[in-house]
């Protein structure tokens, strides 16, 4: 007798459809495992084994072909365990065929008969519910991740012997909600009113939150730049539903999740010791990079002159088209990779204070050399870290800084005016704006518009960069309310673009 | 490109001149050690030149002494894009000719005039360290800029550092560079000064003792700084370690009693030891171009330096009060923040206000955006 039961496998950040046949016939007891399956994919034959015969349930003597369609995709790993042994159990008629119609399966075995989790299990229920199923069964501990895609009917399921009786209809489990989401970016975060001084570095922070925008903090070490890093998250706005479904669906298949909608924006900070393929993904079976886990949220290369020139390379088309494709082998993955980049460097080889620095131009502009090209292109602002004077350090009788809720706010505010603008064009924030979309919204005052015209004749801004100036002054606007960039906005966007290298080329 | 410059070389200097070129490889072995100097050698005759360095070789370069092509050379000088000249012709340097061992031909690429070199006008050579300081190669470029406004022939060596700047302070003055070569006039060197060797071909001369193809040698640096002495009616050290080249052009100008000067540079930095031990010694103090003619014109001079490339924005201070406390943080060195507090302002105009100071051209930001106020021009 043929079964033949539908799962799904993860390809990238996303699932693809695969029907697992199993044929029961007379013969020399064996059980044949084809289409392509990887090391775990073939254990599953023992796991499914032992599983099947310690729930109380037949593990028929006959000659069992089971087949990973289609054959011609590579599979890995042991999410396949549930539907093969769903599948020997149907084509032995231990349970009712028909009952298993329009659900898909999906899940590890345990030799007890127990469902283990997966990964993924978002990315497999958005896959199962866009392939027309109407169930999805899955162990327990991923129900309320799969819950998250609506429409769908998550059945939890702890064991093989459950699953039996689900199928024979002498029991039926409540159907999975999803967990509410946890906590807003509340009191955990760490707070900017806790940091002194760092005027420049707090302003671009903000700018390049309300915006969007790739910052670049220059500064002495100790300066403070990655204490004010750490607290970009407690500015960003919160992610939309359908951006927290994107960044939950990553954690999942990275394993980094809790099962329960993410409230927050990732924030990943890398070593910079990590691999190219580490950065933007990669493997024979690709998995997600940094980059790809901060989609929606935030990368932060700290010292970033000292990652190696080929993991600054890669990140080059990613931050470019906010996706990063890897290709491996014969087949070519799309991850999506839409994330604001901060980077943090000293402001010459030596890092010493400024005082001390004995650096000069050429040792200077190699150290600058080591991060041009495939990143300064994509830093909107670069702003300075200095180590705030002494005197500023004291507290003086709680002064009140600006706390993170405040700053939010605002930059909340100016998302919402540049999501009222865009929207429909496909841009979500300024800094997704392209040349096209920049002329249109950059509007100009006449004053405005010849100081910039000023900045061109002085040879420091191409083409690009004038695009580049026009999205900054656009949301430094936004942020102060203003329908018009003023002259003094574009002089503030101006202030904070990166110069070119002068002195030494000709 | 057909250069402007016009001159002859007579079939014995042109002669002289390959024979220096197919003997540096000879000479490079008596002589190549770190400073090593030339010395009088380049002073003896064909025949001594020979035996002084060729050794067992001797035979060979005579031969070639016998057997050498004046066609040929001259033909292989005019497929570089050179005109060789020869101490016999109208136009060949006449300052060149108080040097014992001045070259007797000299190969010339470019669409300057060779006139500017005769003594008549004033040539002044700036030269210094190729590893400078940012304070060096800034006061290196206002020098150039400088006495490029004010009519005066910048010579230099199209090295890294002081040598560049001053090349292309001397451009944006308007004024014809002359740079000498220590390889052959045809082959930019270093090539990192490609483009830079261009523009001067374009606007100036560049000078070289070797014939065109011929690549450069150690000895052949210390050879073409007594050229630059030579050609130059004052020698420049912005800023020079102990010992270096700079100083052997030092060495030359003060050996041929032109005056040499230098720029003040940091006491604990030993990359300004050589042009401060110089300034001990008794060179000129100087401080901007101004003191460079005063030291040729004398101070009661007029000058021509009030010309229209000079740009005095940068060198006043600018009107608006709160500009002025801005500049005077990044004076100061105080940063972005420092700024923000020395002023007072709130830090969006702190920023807005330095990116009009920058426009204006009191300040500057390096490759990675930190701000320096500008040399004063």
């Amino acid at each position: 007798m043929l079964a033949s039961i539908p799962t799904f496998a993860l390809v990238g950040v996303d699932s693809r459809e695969v029907t697992v046949e199993v044929d029961v016939r007379r013969g020399l007891p064996a059980f044949t495992l084809v289409g392509l399956p990887d090391a775990a994919v073939r254990e599953a034959r023992e796991r499914v084994r032992a599983a099947l015969l310690n729930s109380s349930l037949d593990f028929p003597l006959q000659r069992l072909t089971a087949n990973l369609a289609p054959a011609s995709m590579r599979k890995a790993g042991p999410s396949f365990d549930l539907a093969l042994a769903l599948g020997v159990l149907a084509a032995s008629g231990q349970v009712p065929f028909e009952a298993v119609s329009g659900t898909a399966v999906c899940g590890e075995l345990s030799l007890s008969g127990a469902l283990r989790p997966f990964r993924g299990a978002l990315a497999t229920a958005l896959g199962a519910r866009a392939a027309g199923y109407e169930r999805l069964i899955v162990p327990v501990e991923n129900a309320s991740e799969a819950a998250l895609a609506d429409g769908l009917e998550v059945l939890p399921v702890g064991s093989l012997q459950r699953l039996a009786d689900l199928l024979h209809g002498r029991w039926r489990p409540e159907p999975a909600r999803p967990r509410p989401a946890g906590n807003d970016t509340g009191p955990h975060a760490p707070d900017l009113a806790d940091v002194r001084g760092q005027a420049d570095a707090k302003r671009a922070l903000e700018i390049a939150a309300a915006g969007g925008h790739n910052l670049l903090m220059v500064g002495p070490p100790g300066a403070g730049k990655t204490m004010v890093a750490r607290r970009l998250p407690g500015i960003l706005p919160p992610p939309s539903f359908d951006e927290a479904l994107e960044i939950t669906r990553i954690q999942g298949v990275a394993g980094l999740g809790d099962g329960r909608l993410a409230a927050e924006r990732p924030f990943r900070a890398p070593h910079h010791t990590i691999s190219p393929s580490g950065l933007v993904g990669g493997g024979s079976y690709p998995r997600p990079g940094e980059i790809t886990l901060a989609h929606r949220g935030v990368l932060f290369l700290d010292e970033v002159a000292e990652f190696s020139r080929a993991a600054l390379e890669a990140l080059r088309q990613p931050l470019e088209d906010g996706f990063a494709e890897i290709t491996r082998g014969q087949r070519s993955l799309t991850f999506p990779a839409r994330t604001m980049l901060v980077a943090a460097c000293n402001p010459c080889p030596c890092a010493r204070p400024a005082g001390d620095c004995r650096c000069n131009d050429v040792d200077r502009l190699r150290y600058s050399r080591r991060l041009s090209g495939p990143l300064l292109d994509r830093i909107d602002l670069v702003c300075q870290a200095a180590a705030p004077p002494a005197a500023e350090l004291v507290d003086r009788h709680g002064e009140a800084l600006e706390r993170s809720s405040v700053i939010r706010e605002r930059v909340i505010s100016a998302r919402e005016r540049q999501c009222h603008r865009l929207g429909g064009s496909g841009a979500y924030c300024n800094a997704d704006m392209d040349g096209r979309l920049t002329r249109r919204h950059g509007a100009l005052g006449d004053e405005a518009v010849e100081r910039l015209l000023g900045s061109v004749e002085q040879g420091g801004l191409t083409g690009r960069g004038h695009d580049r100036v026009l999205r900054l002054a656009r949301t430094i606007a936004d942020l102060a309310g203003r329908p018009c960039i003023s002259p003094t906005h574009l002089e503030e966007a101006l202030g904070y673009r990166l110069a070119s290298p002068v002195g030494i080329a000709a | 490109m057909t250069g402007s410059v016009v001159g002859t070389a007579c079939d014995a200097c042109l002669r002289r001149g390959y024979l220096v070129g197919r003997l540096a490889t000879h000479i490079a072995g008596l002589l190549d050690r770190p400073h090593g100097r030339v010395a009088g050698l380049l002073a003896l005759p064909d025949q001594k030149l020979v035996e002084a360095v060729a050794g067992e070789h001797a035979s060979d370069a005579l031969a070639f002494l016998e057997e050498f092509d004046a066609v040929q050379a001259r033909a292989s000088v005019e497929r570089s894009g050179a005109v060789a000249v020869c101490r016999h012709d109208q136009s060949y340097p006449a300052q060149l000719g108080n040097l014992v061992d001045a070259p007797r031909v000299l190969f010339v690429k470019g669409r300057g005039d060779l006139a500017s070199l005769s003594g008549a006008d004033p040539a002044v050579a700036v030269v210094g360290a190729r590893r400078a300081s940012t304070y060096g190669l800034e006061v290196a470029r206002e020098l150039g800029r400088g006495l490029g406004a004010a009519g005066v022939t910048v010579v230099s060596g199209l090295a890294l550092g002081i040598d560049a700047q001053a090349h292309r302070g001397c451009l944006e003055g308007d004024g014809a560079p002359v740079a000498v070569l220590a390889c052959g006039p045809d082959i930019p060197y270093p090539r990192t000064n490609r483009r830079l060797y261009e523009r001067i071909c374009e606007r100036g001369l560049v000078i070289a003792e070797l014939p065109p193809g011929q690549r450069a040698f150690r000895w052949s640096f210390p050879a073409r700084n007594r050229i630059m002495a030579g050609l130059a009616r004052m020698t420049v050290v912005v800023e020079a370690a102990e010992p270096s080249g700079s100083l052997i052009t030092g060495d030359f100008a003060t050996q041929l009693g032109r005056p040499v000067g230098a720029v003040p540079g940091q006491v604990t930095s030993s990359r300004s030891a050589g042009s401060n031990a110089l300034l001990k010694d008794g060179a000129t103090f100087i401080t901007s171009a101004a003191d460079v003619l005063d030291e040729l014109f004398g101070s009661d001079q007029p000058r021509s330096s009030s010309g229209p490339n000079q740009r005095q924005a940068g060198f006043a201070p600018p009107g608006d009060p709160v500009q002025r406390l801005l500049l005077e943080a990044v004076e100061a060195g105080l940063g972005v923040d420092g700024a923000c507090a020395h002023s007072g302002l709130p830090i969006h105009e702190v920023r807005a206000g330095l990116s009009r100071l920058e426009a204006s051209g009191h300040v500057s930001r390096d490759a990675l955006g930190i701000y320096r106020r500008t040399a004063a021009r």
